[in-house]
């Protein structure tokens, strides 16, 4: 059982923003870098499922990342988790704007793997697409189910029932082919966190690095961004907290009254 | 110009929300808009979407009754291939993210999500331009898609106003080849399990998000809210974290709620959970951090630590 798993690098913006000098993009110095969360859960799935399958240690896990050398970063958190290999495709800033982009350049080497499955989050946290998994699937030609939150796979059957989980939190119970893309939302598990050691073993292990091929036409291109508009806003309510306690104490019970 | 398709999203015999304020959005953008409809049945959706805007129905007879990612597909890529059109409109939604994307790649198209604003631009209106949100809503972001072949865009639900007003569109019937096999088969719905509370018809709800960072503290703001008189709501990983149950999340995947006060501590306001209160008739958020998106939405705002805020509200009700 192969089991890639499709990870990113994210950017968290703290409290304040500046944007780049040609308004393209936000000031990296403003930005803090980490898994992201959906991929923390396909991560542990994948593991999970290689633990559970019949070859149990034979199965492998696979991370793949497209980003720059600070990427590596979280190919090495994977690794810590438990993943037995890591791959990062080389892209440089501005490549991950477009969700069809990324998916051209993980193809070829998700495809050289031949994985049972292939495991994404549903979305990055940074960008939201919620675009990437799918793409790939195409590219692929693999079957895919997005938003998944349980999945059930005997090793060596032909296909897998996964829950798809739908607005207001119906389940729609799907049957999937395999090799198939799932797409995995939060909730599916509770990420494992890696102890000192691994962490330690996993900085010494090598990642192999690919570059991307020709990846055809952007399907977008970001030309400006901008702090949001604030509109009305709220009214701030400033002062200590014994005070902003009163002001809101006083407008519930004026509004339930 | 150029015409926009708008795919309507149904379940279980309905057509869903989405699908009219697609239809408000693709009337804005201009041009012709006709819209897909795909069933067992697809007639009898037809009141669904025959409303104010849409110039013409397309009735597409499926075999399946439910949504199947490869059934929606071979469909929508057989209407661009016959039609044309300058966009094709999906809602960002579940099943939307199970096919939408997969068309755009397969075909070249331009594409954007999570979209909340459209303009046509240049000429002839051949170019594009969507405006969405990154970085957690803290940004906003304007994304041109190419001009000179069709744009796949997926919208924000509660983005757009819900067409109203009488239709008269004209209804046409198309068939879009053999029906292949779906490689990801709809078996059943399993519903979400029952449970007494709903916090759907509360007055007011208390909602802690992940800056209640223990479980451990999760019984203060069960006592908290008895207090208050209000009942515990909660954002998405405080559910997926199994620290409450699912009947008490508020969002997209969990209850739409319109209580007359939301109170939001330590919630950051991600799209997910706006779409499931953001019609409360009165906000207040408490976070610490002064760029969150949650003070977007909200009526009353305070930068501040929830913990301190709570023990200091704990006096006064
Ligand atoms: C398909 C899909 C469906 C989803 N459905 C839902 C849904 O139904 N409901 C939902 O809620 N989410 C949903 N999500 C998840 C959503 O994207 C967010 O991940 C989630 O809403 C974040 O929850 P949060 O605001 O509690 O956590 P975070 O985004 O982590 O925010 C925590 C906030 O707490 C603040 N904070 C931290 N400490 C303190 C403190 N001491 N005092 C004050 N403030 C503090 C921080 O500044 C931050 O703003 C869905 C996601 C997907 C992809
Ligand atoms: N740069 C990337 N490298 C590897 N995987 C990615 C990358 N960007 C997105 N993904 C995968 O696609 C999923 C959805 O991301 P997105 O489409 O950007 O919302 C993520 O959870 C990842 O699994």
């Amino acid at each position: 059982m192969k089991i890639v798993v499709c990870v990113k690098q994210v950017l968290a913006l703290g409290d304040e923003v500046e944007f780049t000098d040609d308004g393209r993009d936000v000031d990296p110095d403003f930005l803090e870098l980490s898994l992201n969360e959906w991929d923390a859960h396909a991560t542990e799935e994948a593991l999970r499922i290689r633990e559970r399958s019949a070859d149990g240690a034979g199965g492998e896990v696979v991370v793949v990342t497209v980003g720059d050398e600070s990427a590596a970063d979280v190919l090495r958190r994977c690794l810590a988790m438990g993943a037995d290999r890591a791959i990062r495709v080389e892209a440089g800033p501005g490549a991950l704007a477009d969700p069809i982009t990324v998916a051209r350049a993980l193809a070829e080497p998700v495809r050289a793997e031949q994985p049972d499955l292939v495991l994404t989050g549903v979305q990055s946290s940074d960008s939201v697409q919620a675009a990437t998994g799918t793409a790939l699937a195409e590219l692929l030609g693999l079957p895919r189910v997005a938003v998944v939150t349980r999945i059930d796979h005997t090793d060596g059957e032909p296909t897998a029932v996964v829950h798809r989980e739908l607005e207001g939190g119906l389940v729609d119970v799907t049957e999937v082919d395999v090799p198939a893309l799932l797409t995995v939302q939060t909730g599916i598990n509770e990420p494992r966190y890696a102890n000192l050691r691994a962490i330690k073993q996993a900085r010494e292990k090598e990642l192999a690095v690919v570059r991307p091929s020709p990846a055809g036409q952007p399907a977008c291109s970001v030309r400006r961004m901008y702090a949001p508009p604030r509109g009305e806003g709220a009214r701030m309510l400033d002062g200590e907290p014994a005070e902003i306690a009163a002001r809101i104490a006083e407008i519930v019970k004026e509004r339930l009254s | 110009m150029k015409g926009v398709l708008v795919v309507a999203e149904q379940l279980r015999g309905s057509v869903r929300d989405v699908t009219r304020e697609l239809i408000t959005a693709a009337a804005e953008l201009g041009g012709p808009v006709t819209v897909a409809v795909l069933g067992a049945d697809p007639a009898a959706l037809r009141a669904g979407v025959d409303v104010a805007g849409v110039d013409e129905i397309v009735e597409v007879r499926t075999a399946t009754a439910e949504f199947e990612n490869d059934v929606y597909q071979r469909a929508v890529e057989a209407l661009i291939a016959e039609r044309d059109p300058a966009a094709v409109l999906l809602g960002f939604t579940v099943n939307g993210m199970g096919y939408g994307p997969a068309i755009a790649a397969k075909l070249g198209l331009g594409f954007a999500s999570d979209v909340f604003g459209l303009a046509r631009e240049g000429g002839d209106g051949d170019r594009i331009v969507c405006r969405r949100a990154m970085y957690g809503g803290k940004v906003h972001a304007e994304v041109e898609l190419p001009a000179g072949r069709p744009a796949l865009i997926m919208l924000r639900p509660t983005a757009w106003p819900a067409a109203t007003g009488p239709g008269g569109a004209k209804v046409t019937q198309a068939t879009v080849g053999e029906p292949g096999s779906s490689r990801a088969r709809h078996r059943e719905f399993a519903e979400a399990p029952a449970s007494d509370i709903d916090i759907t018809t509360a007055e007011f709800l208390l909602s802690i998000g992940r800056g209640v960072e223990s479980k451990d503290d999760v019984p203060y703001f069960e006592a908290l809210a008895r207090k208050m008189s209000a009942t515990l709501a909660g954002s998405r990983p405080l559910i997926d974290s199994g620290w409450l149950p699912s009947a008490r999340q508020v969002g997209q995947s969990g209850k739409t709620v319109k209580p007359k006060v939301y109170l939001a501590l330590g919630i950051s306001g991600a799209v997910q959970h706006l779409a499931g209160m953001k019609s409360s008739d009165l906000i207040i958020a408490v976070n610490s951090d002064p760029e969150a998106s949650i003070f977007g939405v909200a009526h009353y705002g305070a930068v501040a630590d929830l913990f301190d805020v709570a023990r200091e509200l704990e006096k006064l009700f």
